[in-house]
């Protein structure tokens, strides 16, 4: 049941991963995230990044995971389209893969940052969702 | 907004009255009635939060232009004073560190340009790296980028990008004090390799503008504004620099408050106390991305200069101002009475010294400091000049743009980019962008009338109006 999907802010952009544990909550929410950016369907995955945090607090984690996929990319000069993540304990190990930025990819718009706006990761009986504003 | 939760204090000033058994300093949201009406209620949930940070000295305050932000409303204002407890939140100064606008006059008239609008639209569009995932041609080995953070649009000069004359219109004369590129984390000097002398996406622009209408003749001469003149506006900020310290410091000064016993209203306000470790390694590191901002914009401004060299070798382009909007400064101000240090947060809003302050250079210090609103791509901008007044009012602050009146999403809804990019070339405004996703979030409908706000802001006393611009091509990431 992994879909992502956006709410409502003034200013930037509020994403939603859904999924049936945290982890696929994460993937879904950094998918929305780069669908912002570009097309995800159309983002070749040729390189991979991997990398791993360590953070107790599951909403700082949420956080943590996006804003650490935005500094990967842009250190590498790279464009995600798939993800994954691990969770053991409080240690996180994630990565994505993707390409760099070609012409043929349609470029939507930069997203500066996650913030703990509206920072949310809760369980239901429908699953899990992950929700935050993110800066653009 | 609810306008029944607020008192009217005049026609542009209004305060929220405290609730039984509240504790919080005084809010004052500046703004008209329909300009306040249109805001969410957001905005005053947000300032009313930052009203309950300790150390915070006079009111917590939103400007006309004020909208819902993360932590602090954009377009909000709040000083702390360090000696009572006081306060640096990062969610206060926001991820986009010194982002700001540097405006250009140039020796044009529109006439001059028109001919050759369109391949200097064209020329520009190709020389300034726009948009999401575009590199600067300036790749800087760490050692020379923390000499950058050190030295901001001081560095660029003494390195080919611009005159010196530039450095007397710019805030702080292009360096601001206490950078310290040692707090600034290696994967964020990683993320600037290729981002110096970069535009970005999302409101960042360069437009060409014309000068339409001039309202105070006095000031206008001061800042060589007339009527029919061509000036160029370059808005961008810190870039992934700038990011990158906003994200980080976002969780290490919302774990610092829990630990130093600050109480967070909202997360996202995350501070630490202003003498503490955290909020001292947070404001070397904030320092070090503000003069990341000024170099940044003082290369895309000789960027400029050098397309116009190309087309138009008569052209002349010099610094009217470059003011920063995301930033907090320590700066001295007169509080019943006596002069104190404050630590001024302006999240989205513009500072405004009014005349015969001494920061200001010579040549602007009768007038006041050049204050910019950039508008809309399809509306226009304002120069403004700040007020004596505004030092009481709003620790000499003013509002920063036209303030997004809808959401992204719903801009997305309602505009398509093409339709957009069509519809204003046939009302003269080239658009040139990388994204028409980009182009349809950013739709002159989206935004505030600015015209409203910058009557307003002249009406609260916080800036005047000067001159008018209006935009004749537009690069856009």
């Amino acid at each position: 049941m992994m879909s992502y999907g956006y709410f409502e802010h003034d200013a930037d952009t509020g994403i939603i991963g859904r999924g049936n544990t945290p982890e696929e909550a994460f993937i879904s929410a950094a998918e929305a995230m780069f669908a912002i950016m570009v097309d995800i369907t159309t983002v070749h995955a040729v390189q991979h990044v991997q990398f791993d945090f360590e953070e107790a607090d599951v909403e700082f984690a949420l956080v943590t995971w996006l804003n650490r996929l935005l500094t990967e990319a842009r250190m590498h000069g790279l464009v995600f389209g798939r993800f994954h993540l691990h969770r053991s304990g409080v240690r996180w190990e994630g990565g994505a893969w993707g390409e760099s930025w070609r012409d043929a990819l349609e470029k939507g718009v930069e997203v500066k940052g996650a913030t703990l706006t509206l920072l949310s990761v809760q369980s239901s009986p429908a699953g899990w969702e992950a929700r935050c504003v993110v800066d653009v | 907004m609810d306008l029944s939760h607020l008192v009217k204090l005049d026609d542009y000033r209004w305060s929220v009255p405290l609730a039984a058994g509240e504790t919080r300093a005084p809010v004052c949201l500046y703004g008209s009635e329909p300009l306040l009406a249109s805001m969410d209620d957001k905005v005053l949930e947000q300032i009313t939060n930052v009203a309950r940070l300790p150390g915070l000295v006079g009111a917590a305050m939103t400007m006309p232009d004020a909208h819902w932000g993360y932590g602090f409303p954009i377009g909000g204002v709040a000083a702390f004073d360090a000696e009572q407890g006081g306060i640096i939140s990062a969610g206060g100064v926001g991820f986009d560190i010194s982002c700001g606008i540097r405006c250009l006059r140039t020796n044009l008239v529109i006439t001059d340009i028109l001919p050759q609008m369109k391949m200097l639209a064209d020329i520009l569009f190709h020389t300034i790296p726009a948009g999401v995932g575009e590199e600067g041609e300036l790749k800087l080995a760490p050692a020379e980028l923390d000499r950058v953070l050190a030295g901001g649009a001081q560095w660029a000069v003494k390195h080919g990008y611009g005159v010196a004359e530039d450095l007397d219109y710019i805030e702080e004369r292009g360096q601001v004090a206490g950078a310290v590129p040692e707090n600034v984390s290696d994967h964020a000097k990683k993320r600037q390799r290729g981002e110096m002398g970069t535009l970005g996406s999302g409101n960042h622009y360069l437009e060409v503008q014309v000068v339409d209408r001039i309202y105070d003749t006095e000031a206008a001469q001061a800042f060589g504004l007339s009527e029919g003149q061509v000036v160029v506006s370059i808005h961008c900020g810190s870039r992934g620099l700038g990011h990158q310290i906003g994200t980080e410091y976002l969780i290490t000064l919302a774990k610092a408050a829990s630990r130093l016993g600050v109480t967070l209203p909202d997360r996202e306000l995350a501070c630490a106390p202003i003498t503490s470790p955290e909020g001292q390694q947070y404001i070397g590191a904030m320092n070090a991305a503000i003069n990341c901002a000024l170099a940044n914009r003082q290369i895309l401004a000789h960027l400029t200069r050098e397309v116009f060299a190309r087309i138009l070798p008569e052209a002349r382009l010099e610094t009217l101002f470059d003011v920063s909007h995301n930033t907090c400064k320590v700066e001295q101000h007169k509080v019943d009475g006596r002069q104190r240090e404050l630590y001024v947060h302006r999240k989205g809003a513009t500072r405004a010294f009014g005349p015969g302050h001494p920061a200001l250079p010579e040549r602007y210090r009768a007038v006041g400091q050049p204050v910019i609103i950039g508008g809309s791509m399809g509306t226009g901008s304002y120069v403004l000049a700040g007020t004596r007044e505004s030092e009481t009012r709003a620790w000499s602050s003013a509002s920063h743009g036209a303030g997004r009146a809808m959401s992204r999403h719903q801009a997305l809804r309602r505009w398509s980019g093409r339709q957009l990019v069509d519809e204003l070339a046939e009302r003269g405004i080239i658009i040139r962008t990388r994204s028409m996703r980009g182009a349809a979030e950013e739709a002159p409908g989206a935004y505030k009338d600015v015209d409203q706000v910058a009557e307003v802001t002249e009406k609260a006393g916080l800036a005047r109006r000067v001159a008018f611009l209006r935009p004749k091509a537009c690069i856009k990431g």
